[in-house]
């Protein structure tokens, strides 16, 4: 049975990575098999991982503000790529005004630290 | 034959061979899903690739948890990348009993290799098999085998049934311990001292490592076949640093060299191969006999009956044998 698969990334110079471990911490609890790769990944490494890995999803974590570069050039790496199928998400300190810039770019959900781990869940089995 | 039909009812399949086989990462990485999800498929495709396979370098790398095994890893993709080998590795951690997920972070320690086009790392969850190795790690193997990768090495926590696994599916164990880790070691001694081909002490920066390679060669001067005057197999490392870790790449490829030349290896992979023939027939009797969740229910039945002293736990066990031979004649 094909279970979901799921990189958790940071991208970015912040080394801020407690929520980034939550979240993959709180996804395996929910059934999920994730992969975590730690701070500081640059756009290219998050994507080759994301292929090698096969991932159904790619969760992006970003506290230092670099969101609307960094969250756009994964997506478009992965086009370049051929694997624009994998779904891209996003978390962090990011505000509601670039919410619409940021889903004209690819990224298909957002989630702000209020969002709660269900959000993120209910988000994940919703796409196919 | 065989290939025919599969490329009528399995063009997918076809496409994932051919693509794997030049060494295509998106064919690889999907095939490698393959394996892990759906088993027939998985099975025409090991079918399909199995010509190109056996020409890789297999190492298995084991230990506690903790002990430093993904840095050590990271180390020796380096050393290999070096010298233009072509690298990929199987880490494997526990799936969690209670949710079926996983958290795979091996990696992690190894991301300095991500964009690298020599290099390929996946994360397997161990799935169904507690504490062992995932079926799908053999077929993995056999993928990059096919895909042309010099060295695979397969990463593994060693606790339970893993430990024995790592030696049917490696043509050589590296076994990585750590001082700081207590009592562990000791009560390890006895069975994992027999699975290493080579012994690391990590962390040598911290204090205890090198009584703790003195107890390891000790240990090991007491195992049968043991002469006095062997050349000692254990390396002391610090993966943080660097320091040992050409040591123990040197170490590695002279026992590769050594064991393809004395005839030790193919030895070895013909006893693997072996295993490999009995883990395969036990998978698939069992899934004779559990085919359809009737056995389950019948176990169910049959052990009310057994506590009601009806009848044995053996004589129900004949009993269904001769059930099955019946209906199989
Ligand atoms: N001081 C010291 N720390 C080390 C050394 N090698 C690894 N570590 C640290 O030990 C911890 C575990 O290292 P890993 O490489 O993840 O160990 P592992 O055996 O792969 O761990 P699991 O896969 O979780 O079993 C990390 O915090 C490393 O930084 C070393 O040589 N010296
Ligand atoms: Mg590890």
């Amino acid at each position: 049975m094909a279970k979901k698969r799921i990189l958790i990334a940071k991208p970015g110079l912040d080394g801020h990575d407690r929520g980034a471990k939550y979240v993959a911490r709180a996804l395996k609890d929910a059934g999920y098999e994730v992969i975590y790769t730690g701070i500081r990944q640059t756009p290219e490494a998050i994507v080759s991982t994301a292929i090698q890995e096969d991932v159904d999803f790619i969760g992006l974590s970003l506290l230092s503000g670099a969101h609307n570069e960094l969250f756009p050039r994964v997506v478009e790496l992965l086009d370049n790529k051929g694997a624009e199928d994998i779904i891209v998400f996003g978390g962090g300190v990011i505000p509601i005004d670039d919410f619409d810039y940021l889903k004209s770019k690819g990224v298909k959900a957002i989630f702000t630290p209020g969002a709660q781990i269900k959000d993120i869940i209910d988000f994940i089995e919703l796409q196919n | 034959m065989i290939n025919c039909c599969i490329r009528k009812i399995f063009p997918e399949i076809e496409n994932l061979s051919n693509g794997l086989i030049k060494g295509d990462t998106r064919s690889i990485a999907k095939a490698l899903s393959v394996v892990e999800n759906c088993r027939d498929k998985g099975e025409l495709l090991i079918n399909r690739i199995f010509l190109e396979t056996g020409k890789s370098s297999v190492w298995g790398v084991t230990g506690p948890p903790g002990s430093g095994k993904s840095s050590l890893v990271d180390k020796l993709i380096e050393k290999e990348r070096s010298l233009s080998r072509k690298v990929a590795v199987i880490a494997v951690d526990p799936t969690s009993p209670f949710s079926g997920g996983a958290l795979l972070g091996d990696r992690l320690r190894m991301q300095s290799h991500a964009t690298d086009p020599g290099v390929f790392i996946r994360s397997m969850a161990s799935r169904g098999r507690l504490g062992g190795l995932s079926n799908a790690s053999f077929d993995a193997v056999k993928i990059f085998d096919a895909a042309g990768f010099n060295t695979v090495i397969i990463e593994t926590v060693g606790v339970g049934q893993s430990e024995i696994e790592i030696v049917e599916l490696s043509d050589l164990v590296i076994l990585v311990l750590a001082p700081g880790m207590g009592d562990d070691i000791q009560a390890m001694k006895a069975g994992i001292m027999e699975i290493g081909d080579i012994f690391v002490v990590n962390k040598k920066d911290k204090d205890g490592a090198e009584k703790m390679k003195t107890e390891i060669e000790y240990a090991l001067s007491l195992k049968e076949g043991h002469h006095k005057g062997d050349r000692s197999n254990v390396v002391m490392t610090s993966a943080k640093s660097g320091e040992g870790t050409d040591m123990l790449h040197r170490e590695i490829c002279d026992q590769v060299k050594l064991s393809s030349s004395s005839g030790g290896l193919r030895e070895r992979k013909l006893r693997n191969t072996k295993k490999e023939i009995e883990r395969i027939f036990n998978m698939k009797i069992s899934e004779l006999f559990y085919e359809k969740g009737v056995m389950s229910s019948k176990i169910e039945q049959a052990a009310v009956e057994i506590q009601n002293k009806s009848m044995s736990p053996y004589e129900f066990v004949g009993k269904e044998i001769s059930l099955f031979k019946g209906a199989n004649k």
